[in-house]
């Protein structure tokens, strides 16, 4: 699990990792049933006080992205549930927007984009994975 | 022992230098078991203030307890108590590395002789090196050696990264993290780097010209201070003078202010017909630069 943490954008530490933990998950860079290192052992990966770990993991769990099994450690929840579905949606949305910025300023309208993305959708399944 | 009493217990402090008023009526106190950031310029009164907290100056005026105890009436019993890394890491340059080590240990009942040799071993120390030979980072990591190896309740690291390298650095804050995880064990420590304090703290402190003007959890702070933008219709040839405001910057049409709590900001702007564009958490740099504007 690879997260990295930026003190100069005002974002509380605990959040970056509550949204990072999230990004990877929608991604499935973290898959369900994978155990999320011990607060310890990323509070020292990450230079970040053990507290700030522990509040990130409550968030996260409180939000049903990972779950804590008794004693044992954190574990991430079964995907497919709302939430999960609703990060990826707002993962896209960002990505949606900057596109659509960016091709206002290019003068490209929507229906052009869209037809783009169809296009580009057919070269991806055409090439071999 | 009492664990519900402060570690360290601090209750209207002055100092005065000469003309200069190095401390002016401080009052704090570190929890048991946080990591504590002390902030503040050159010059702002940490290095005092910490010299108070290990009895090596007698407060003027108010109090000073540590673990319950005054440092200037009880210094042995206080000071076996506390891991201290200074800036000026005033260590015997003639001493081999194992001579500084055994020379040490004798001070403390509580010196843990394997943990010194791991943690030796782990900064890459050689036993036959010169403390006089070492580099700017060796001595660093030499004196955090020392700091640690009696596995003290309080670790007190005035300024403990200045001037290092990065991989030093990174060893000092983990040191901190891993005392802070060990249970109960407190942690205070000045910095300049804000970053740093950003990453490690539970709580800081801020300090301007011997005065404290800030004081809390870290989450508090960052969850009250704004940093807001305000848009004006027309032009402004003048910083807009907004009540609350602790720092203004900008040009024309929008100004970036920082504040304490929106407040009476919103008001005093839209008085002056502007409007909030956008309102966003500062980086802790941001409420330092705004708080060390002011007078």
């Amino acid at each position: 699990m690879q997260i990295h943490i930026s003190t100069n954008d005002g974002v509380p530490i605990y959040l970056q990792i509550v949204n990072q933990v999230k990004y990877l998950v929608a991604c499935g860079r973290l898959a369900p049933g994978e155990e999320l290192p011990p607060i310890r052992v990323l509070a020292e990966q990450l230079l970040v006080n053990p507290n700030t770990i522990a509040r990130a993991y409550m968030e996260l769990e409180r939000d049903g992205i990972v779950s804590k099994r008794h004693g044992s450690g954190t574990y991430v929840s079964d995907a497919g549930s709302p939430l999960a579905r609703k990060e990826r949606m707002k993962i896209l949305s960002e990505r949606a927007d900057a596109l659509l910025a960016e091709a206002h300023h290019l003068n490209v309208d929507l229906d052009s984009v869209i037809d783009l993305l169809k296009q580009r959708r057919k070269l991806l399944n055409k090439e071999p994975s | 022992m009492n664990t519900t009493q402060p570690a360290i217990q601090i209750e209207g402090v002055t100092r005065q230098f000469a003309s200069k008023r190095a401390l002016d009526n401080i009052s704090l106190a570190v929890p048991r078991g946080v990591v504590f950031g002390l902030v503040g310029e050159n010059g702002a009164g940490k290095t005092t203030l910490i010299k108070h907290i290990l009895g090596l100056l007698r407060a003027q005026s108010g109090s000073v307890r540590v673990f319950g105890l005054d440092p200037v009436d009880q210094p042995a019993q206080v000071l076996s108590q506390i891991g201290y890394l200074s800036e000026n890491r005033d260590l015997p340059g003639w001493m081999r590395i194992d001579e500084l080590l055994r020379y040490t240990s004798a001070f403390y009942k509580t010196w843990d002789a394997q943990y010194a040799e791991d943690l030796r071993a782990q900064f890459g120390l050689q036993n036959s090196a010169r403390v006089k030979n070492l580099s700017r980072g060796e001595t660093a990591r030499a004196g955090l050696l020392l700091a640690l190896s009696h596995r003290p309740p309080l670790l007190v690291l005035d300024e403990p990264s200045s001037g290092l390298d990065p991989v030093v650095r990174r060893d000092i804050l983990e040191a901190i993290i891993r005392t802070v995880a060990e249970e109960g064990r407190t942690v205070l420590f000045s910095s300049h780097l804000l970053e740093e304090v950003e990453r490690v703290s539970d709580r800081l402190a801020m300090m301007h010209h011997g005065r404290l003007v800030l004081c809390g959890a870290l989450e508090d702070v960052k969850h009250s201070y704004r940093r807001i933008v305000i848009r004006f219709d027309s032009p402004l040839t003048q910083p807009p003078a907004l009540e609350g405001a602790l720092s203004v910057t900008g040009a024309a049409h929008e100004w970036t202010i920082i504040c304490n709590g929106l407040g009476n900001v919103t008001a005093s702007a839209s008085r002056l017909g502007g409007r909030i564009v956008s309102e966003h958490p500062p980086s802790l740099d941001e409420i330092f630069v705004a708080h060390a504007s002011t007078k």
